[in-house]
């Protein structure tokens, strides 16, 4: 009696609807920001490269240079939609190999003499890289492994809403510095940092240094990308990350955008695909698939940020409203559209999104990467949050199947569940 | 269907049994900390059975952790009702594990601080009446306490650590 009474179909009983299966797949999706299903007519512009258009874009009879001219074409589509150059982006297999080909290659290409021949132990000696300390993990973990390999790494600090000070940046750049990576929008607490600025602030303090070479700037859009208008010109990007898989696209492909004339060398060495920057068979199904889904992004941008801006504010008005000893996460407005980011007092995330998941909706308690580590969020420790507090995280990141109706579920779900497991807490008095 | 859990965990996640703190408690086991995420608080109330032996009249628990740490607080509870001290003493981390079924390997030390906390409130209870308390419950005091400080060292200048090397780097 409990169970049915309390609780709703789990999501294996409910059944897909044949005509849109995205939309009911499961209960409620509320996790958009660690992936998102892929769209139906994704699914079909991808379906001829399959079978039929299966060719080697390296090969020189038909097969080949029709899944080439495809390729191309989806270059085109890309570029076009962040104001570049279709000889500037470049197909990767996911936004963590963009990052890390933009951090490594950017490092590797501009290394100091002195490393390039025997590794240097002296700390600085390969140069200098920036990042925040909100960054996504691969580019943690990059910037840490250059560190091992004699770079400087500087991990700017952020204020309580996540955002990085472009003055910080201006004043952490010195004369040795080669590359500037500062994620655009966070996975986690979704804030929009202030990249034309900084990139601005980057361009004008290289001047005044009389720099030979460029500070180059990178920015990691995977979360933003297809959300919020981007422009690469206007914002003085040289290299930007940007992921399939976050706008309704399939997994497996990924883009940089790499600013001509940007000195960069490749990770992957081989048969010379992809301007000699990422040797590998071409993925064509996949990048066909990720340029019809930013072309679909592209056409409803505008529509879309502005229906889940609305979705969001009604939902961090109703949670905060609701539940008592609950904050948000992040900018109240600097944010993107379809993340919220809350902690509770006195209860622990983890145990939060399974009772969400028996109620059939699935939230995450921050980027899925860290859900098996038992380490508090590094990007809510960075905005100040105390570990207890990061721990009761919950992250709710909705798309472009989420009803008003959904908000209005976990409006009605969520405080019952806080309610829940206070009573179970220690610390509630 | 979810299939992180196994089932019998996912039971007492949905209803735990004996929730919420007692207010006449002869022990009270605390273990875990807040840095690390989890935190269990067992009460126990101690009663005498027919043979006149000391047991395990009732037993609550407050947690403040993840789903497994929830539900083996509830599991242990039920466990250790009506069982004998000596009986409870001798229930092991690898008994509730094998209840517990299917456990991440990340989470396995999450599921082990109930058994911490049943022998903490046992020794608590024991040491509170001035009784014998046996040779292995010290030494299992003894090593759990040991734990708590390291844990409580390591994150001690943990925070302030990372904050200090960003702002230094950024000057």
């Amino acid at each position: 009696m409990f169970k049915k009474k309390i609780y709703p179909a789990p999501y294996s009983k409910i059944k897909n609807n044949s005509d849109k299966n995205t939309k009911k797949r499961c209960g409620v999706y509320l996790d958009y920001a660690s992936t998102t299903p892929t769209d139906e007519r994704v699914i079909k512009a991808m379906a001829p490269y399959f079978k039929e258009k299966f060719g080697n874009t390296m090969s020189l009879h038909g097969f080949g240079q029709e899944a080439k001219e495809a390729l191309e074409k989806s270059r085109e589509g890309v570029a076009n939609l962040m104001g570049a150059k279709a000889s500037e982006v470049i197909f990767t297999s996911s936004a963590t190999e963009s990052n890390n080909l933009a951090l490594k290659g950017i490092a590797l290409a501009r290394r100091s003499p002195c490393l390039a021949g025997a590794p240097a132990k002296r700390v600085g000696g390969g140069g200098h890289v920036i990042i925040s300390s909100i960054e996504h993990a691969c580019v943690m973990e990059s910037a840490k492994w250059l560190e091992n390999q004699g770079f400087e790494i500087t991990r700017l600090k952020v204020d309580q809403y996540g955002l990085v000070n472009p003055d910080d940046v201006r004043k952490a750049i010195k004369k040795e510095t080669i590359l500037v990576s500062i994620i655009h929008a966070n996975n986690e607490i979704g804030t929009i940092q202030p990249i034309r600025e900084i990139g601005e602030v980057i361009r004008k303090k290289s001047e005044i240094l009389n720099l030979k070479s460029k500070i180059y700037f990178h920015t990691d859009a995977a979360q933003s990308f297809g959300k919020i208008p981007i422009d690469v010109n206007k914002m003085n990007i040289d290299l930007l990350t940007a992921s399939s898989h976050k706008m309704y696209g399939p997994k497996g492909a990924a883009l940089l955008f790499v600013k001509s004339g940007t000195k960069i060398e490749p990770l992957l060495h081989g048969g010379g695909h992809e301007f000699g920057l990422r040797s590998s068979t071409v993925n064509v199904p996949a990048i066909v698939g990720f340029a019809e889904a930013c072309r679909i992004c592209q056409k409803e941008l505008r529509q879309e940020s502005k229906r889940l801006s609305i979705l969001r504010d009604k939902l961090i008005k109703g949670v905060l409203s609701k539940i008592g000893g609950a904050h948000l996460n992040g900018h109240p407005k600097k944010r993107l559209p379809n993340n919220v980011n809350f902690s509770f007092d006195f209860i622990e995330g983890e145990s939060l999104v399974i009772q969400f998941d028996l109620h059939g909706i699935a939230a995450s308690t921050g980027s899925a990467c860290s859900s098996a580590t038992l380490e508090p969020s590094h990007v809510l420790l960075a905005i100040g949050l105390k570990p207890q507090e990061a721990h009761g995280s919950l992250r709710l990141s909705f798309g472009r199947w989420t009803k008003e109706k959904n908000i209005d579920y976990v409006l009605e779900v969520l405080p019952k569940v806080v309610k829940k497991l206070r009573k179970i807490s220690p610390f509630k008095k | 269907m979810n299939t992180l859990y196994s089932k019998e965990i996912m039971k007492h996640f949905r209803k735990p049994r004996n929730v919420g703190k007692m207010k006449k408690y002869d022990g009270l086991g605390k273990v875990g900390n807040l840095l690390c995420g989890d935190i269990l608080w067992l009460y126990i109330k101690v009663g005498k059975n027919k043979q006149g032996k000391e047991i395990i009249k009732k037993a609550s628990f407050s947690t403040y952790g993840c789903t497994i740490a929830i539900a083996n607080s509830s599991l242990i509870t039920t466990i250790v009702k009506g069982k004998t001290l000596e009986e409870a003493m001798k229930i092991t981390k690898e008994d509730l594990l094998k209840r517990l079924g299917k456990v991440p390997l990340f989470k396995i030390h999450c599921s082990l601080l109930a058994a911490d906390a049943l022998s903490e409130a046992i020794y608590d209870y024991l040491s509170k009446n001035k009784k014998e308390i046996p040779q292995e419950l010290k030494e299992r005091h003894l090593r759990i306490k040991k734990e708590k400080e390291k844990i409580e060292k390591r994150y001690k200048d943990w925070r302030p650590k990372i904050q200090e090397r960003m702002y230094k780097k950024t000057k």
